[in-house]
């Protein structure tokens, strides 16, 4: 059955109430943060939301915690997408790394960006790689424009930079 | 039928590791095409294992795209993948037009419509010309070429470049189509149509080529999706995804084309996909042509642009597949962060688990019905 | 005519006149090659070195020479400098028991025909010792190539000799050929009234000499696009040119054979316009005229798989083979077989 903006809708609201933030662990304990608003004619912001195709490109945008990720890749792989890209941007500003998965349907038309955010000192999240081998690559070479550490990737090393590179940069405080 | 990979000769190999041995599909070799190594590890003429590595030819654009204001970064579309430009140029000029809500006049998408599709044939010529050479006709390539060269005159024509064109404009054109060019495009629809039919009857249904590519390289669809391959990779598994029909942009809606579709997974399927494309590209550009609307080929845009904070996208079907531009504004006049999502990419990033266990010409003429070109994966 | 039927100043006269012949033939077939693959590309090919290209293969052979000949370091010496010399031996003294004309020939073996083959052998061990002696993956990969697959298309080829034999009942080439005079119709190729398959033997002849000789189709040894030069990557100079020549020395072999055994040799196919000049005009034409075909099929085909092409061998050609060496043996014999039973 295709999947509808609706049911995806549903069931990440269900996952982002459901699943508590547990204290102590490891990863950075943040709760969903909103999506930073676009333009006065936006909905009422909140983790899952539906945006205009029109306008920016994209039709559901949801914010997840970095703990989240893989369930979110999971849905999304039993509703049937495909990995588009993973995007990382550096806010410097917010001393916050921002990743952005973007998945597309192959057979109808709906584009979902799954967002999460990391502190800049610690940027450390889950690979989705054991979801969709294809996130190999693309984490890869977020590594090596960030220095973004995908927890539990089979091979981190530099991948578009030469091999012995240190550097990462796309960060805004890369000086060549 | 979708083939089934155990009836393919591949290499069950009981031996130790220590009797492969490591073959460098160099950086420099007559089949990559491009600066590409893949390390391949091998026992005898069998492929255990064979890893890309790219980065030979990475020039960084998305570092570029934050240096730059959104008008300067134009050419580097271009450079991107520069047998397909016009597409590219597309997918960011599209999202820039998106996120500062910039009105493209009818005559100016109708003119990109044509241009990118004529980019398409041309970019098709020159695979189908390199898989072959890979494959060892050395002649026709330079038949493809010869016809690639009447594409490349009438885009010299029209915008100056012959291959990295820079066309399109936020809001429009660079500078209206001419008739010179409308008659010229119309005289190459005329002489294309026969010469596709040529290459059908000689090189299509050659027996050798026959043998050489239907059930070799094996792709399934769910192999496609989890890697995010697009375009012919997965038109040739049998599933009908192309970003002109199922996330339409520009006018495509406006135009009736077939979208080639085979399910047989194997690099025939992925072959004969591109063949039918070229026929199709021919449909939609007489059709452009047919409708071509008088009037202005540029919009209203600020002289100084400065799009409103957020993240867009725009994606477009690219030769080689699916190509998305992301942008990240804020606020400033050039941009916070470019992120291209490129076909190529996804395409080659299936090849470790695809060509495991192959013999080697077939994988090597399974990565040539990949249509990989080498700046594409690395920009 | 005294002087000249010394033996030794004939046998040096026909060594200088092969020696003369390969190396012409080596020289301008690579150009008529190059030419041919230009027009069947729809472009002039060579045309620029001397007048529409004539001097070409004079500069090629000076390129050649006055390139660096240089032994990598780690190689087997011995083997990679025998190779060349190897591979350029056999064609040359297969072409002393050739007859070009009536009496040109330099001997007059009465086993020419299986010394022919059997110097044919030679060849693959060459490739297959410049292979390993380069130290080199795809040399190495190449030469294991060579081994399968001129292996594979040595037996066909011989059971489709060894046909020819039965039905001309003598290895001597000169009688071969005088066996087939008096007009096209007495060819070998014609004489289905002993092997009714003849023409599909000669195709098949033609097809395994083109494997034989590494010529594309079947040119895995050297697949470009995939190993680079194979066997001949380490090589240099005039290392890589004795090669070439080679290559092509093997393909006037080769045609020649396939003029003698079954086009008629130096027989004119018209009862007229034969006689000592005319005959080896004959001989020639028709070995260009297949040489021309080697020539265009290599510009047409692509290449097949390795696989494919030894599958070719193994599971087509000698099934057919054998059955058309039966099939003559049961034609050759039926008339003494119906007279012993009735």
């Amino acid at each position: 059955m295709s999947p509808s903006l609706d049911r995806i809708s549903e069931r990440f609201i269900q996952l982002l109430g459901a699943t508590a933030v547990p204290t102590g662990s490891a990863l950075t304990e943040r709760a969903p943060l909103p999506v930073p608003s676009a333009g006065p004619a936006q909905a009422a912001p909140g983790p899952v939301q539906g945006v205009d195709h029109a306008l920016k490109g994209f039709d559901l945008n949801v914010a997840v915690s970095p703990r989240q990720v893989v369930l979110a890749a999971e849905i999304l792989d039993q509703e049937g997408f495909a990995l588009d890209a993973i995007t990382g941007v550096d806010w410097l500003a917010q001393g916050e790394m921002e990743i952005v998965y973007d998945f597309f349907h192959p057979a109808i038309s709906l584009h979902v960006a799954v967002r999460t955010r990391v502190p800049r000192a610690e940027p450390e999240l889950p690979t989705i790689s054991s979801v969709f081998p294809g996130a190999n690559w693309h984490e890869r070479e977020t590594h090596d424009f960030f220095g973004i550490r995908f927890l539990g990737h089979p091979n981190l090393a530099p991948f578009l930079l030469p091999e012995d590179a240190t550097f990462h940069p796309l960060r805004k405080d890369y000086q060549p | 039928m979708i083939a089934q990979p155990e009836a393919f000769p591949t290499g069950e190999s009981s031996r130790a590791p220590q009797e492969t041995f490591v073959l460098n599909l160099g950086p420099q070799h007559p089949a990559a095409h491009g600066v590409l190594r893949v390390l391949m590890t091998m026992d005898g003429e069998w492929i255990t294992r064979a890893e890309p590595v790219i980065g030979y030819i990475h020039r960084m654009h998305e570092k570029m795209g934050e240096n730059r204001t959104w008008a300067q970064f134009l050419p580097n579309t271009s450079r991107i993948d520069y047998l397909s430009a016009m597409h590219y140029t597309h997918a960011f000029v599209g999202a820039v037009e998106r996120a500062a809500k910039i009105e493209v006049p009818p005559r100016a998408e109708y003119a990109r419509v044509i241009t990118s599709e004529l980019n398409r044939i041309s970019s098709h010529l020159v695979w189908w010309g390199a898989l072959l050479l890979d494959l060892g006709g050395f002649t026709p390539i330079l038949y493809a070429f010869e016809d690639r060269e009447k594409i490349l005159d009438l885009l010299e024509g029209l915008c100056g470049a012959r291959l990295t064109y820079c066309y399109y404009r936020f809001g429009g054109l660079c500078n209206d189509v001419d008739d010179d060019f409308l008659n010229g495009t119309r005289k190459f629809v005329q002489e294309m149509r026969p010469r596709l039919g040529m290459y059908r009857d000689l090189v299509t249904d050659n027996i050798i080529l026959r043998k050489r590519l239907t059930g070799i390289g094996p792709i399934s669809a769910e192999m496609c999706r989890k890697y995010g391959a697009t375009g012919p990779v997965i038109r040739g598994a049998g599933v009908a995804y192309d970003v002109r029909t199922i996330e339409p942009y520009s006018v495509y809606p406006q135009f009736d084309f077939k979208i080639p579709v085979y399910p047989e997974c194997d690099s025939m399927a992925r072959y004969l996909v591109r063949m039918d494309e070229m026929e199709q590209s021919l449909r939609i550009i007489e059709q452009a042509l047919d409708r071509l609307p008088a009037g202005a080929f540029m919009g209203k845009v600020p002289r100084v642009l400065k799009l409103p904070p957020g993240d867009y996208c725009y994606a477009v079907e690219a030769a080689r597949g699916r190509f998305m531009v992301r942008i990240v504004s804020d606020g400033k006049d050039r941009p916070y962060r470019v992120k291209l999502r490129t076909p190529s990419f996804s395409n080659l990033s299936l090849y470790e688990e695809a060509s495991r266990g192959m013999i080697l010409p077939d994988a090597l003429a399974m990565m040539g019905s990949l249509d990989l070109v080498i700046p594409d994966i690395d920009r | 005519m005294t002087f000249l039927s010394i033996e030794p100043v004939r046998i040096l006269l026909y060594l200088v006149g092969i020696c003369a012949f390969v190396g012409a033939n080596a020289a301008y077939l690579v150009l008529a090659e190059r030419k041919g693959a230009g027009r069947i590309q729809r472009r002039p090919g060579p045309n620029e070195a001397g007048y529409a290209g004539w001097l070409q293969p004079v500069a090629d052979g000076i390129k050649l020479l006055s390139k660096q000949v240089m032994i990598p370091p780690g190689t087997d010496r011995l083997l990679f400098c025998l190779a060349p010399l190897m591979v350029m031996a056999p064609p040359l003294i297969c072409l002393t028991v050739i007859p070009f004309g009536e009496n040109l020939f330099a001997r007059n073996i009465n086993v020419g025909l299986l010394l022919v083959f059997s110097l044919g052998s030679i060849n693959v061990m060459a490739l297959m010792l410049g292979g390993w002696a380069s130290r080199n993956k795809y040399a190495v990969i190449s030469a294991a190539r060579v081994v399968s697959q001129n292996v594979a298309y040595e037996i066909p080829m011989l059971l489709v000799v060894i046909t020819l034999l039965m039905v001309t009942g003598t290895m001597n080439l000169n009688e071969i050929v005088q066996q087939q005079g008096g007009g096209f119709w007495h060819w070998n190729l014609f004489k289905v009234w002993v092997n009714p398959l003849m023409p599909v033997t000669f195709v098949i002849f033609f097809i395994c000499m083109l494997a034989e000789t590494n010529r594309a189709p079947f040119d895995m040894a050297e697949a470009e696009s995939e190993l680079l030069a194979g066997a001949f990557t380490e090589y240099g100079g005039m290392g890589f040119g004795v090669f070439f020549m080679a290559e092509y020395a093997n393909i006037v072999v080769g045609c020649s054979m396939a003029t003698v055994l079954f086009l008629g040799g130096w027989q004119s196919p018209f009862v007229i316009l034969s006689g000592p000049v005319f005959g080896p005009l004959w001989f020639l034409a028709k070995m260009y005229a297949l040489i021309l075909t080697v020539i265009w099929v290599r510009w047409t085909f692509p290449r097949t798989q390795f696989y494919g092409l030894l599958n070719l061998s193994w599971k087509i050609l000698i099934p057919i083979s054998l059955f058309t060496l039966l099939l003559t043996g049961a034609v050759m014999k039926l008339p003494l077989a119906l007279h012993h039973l009735f």
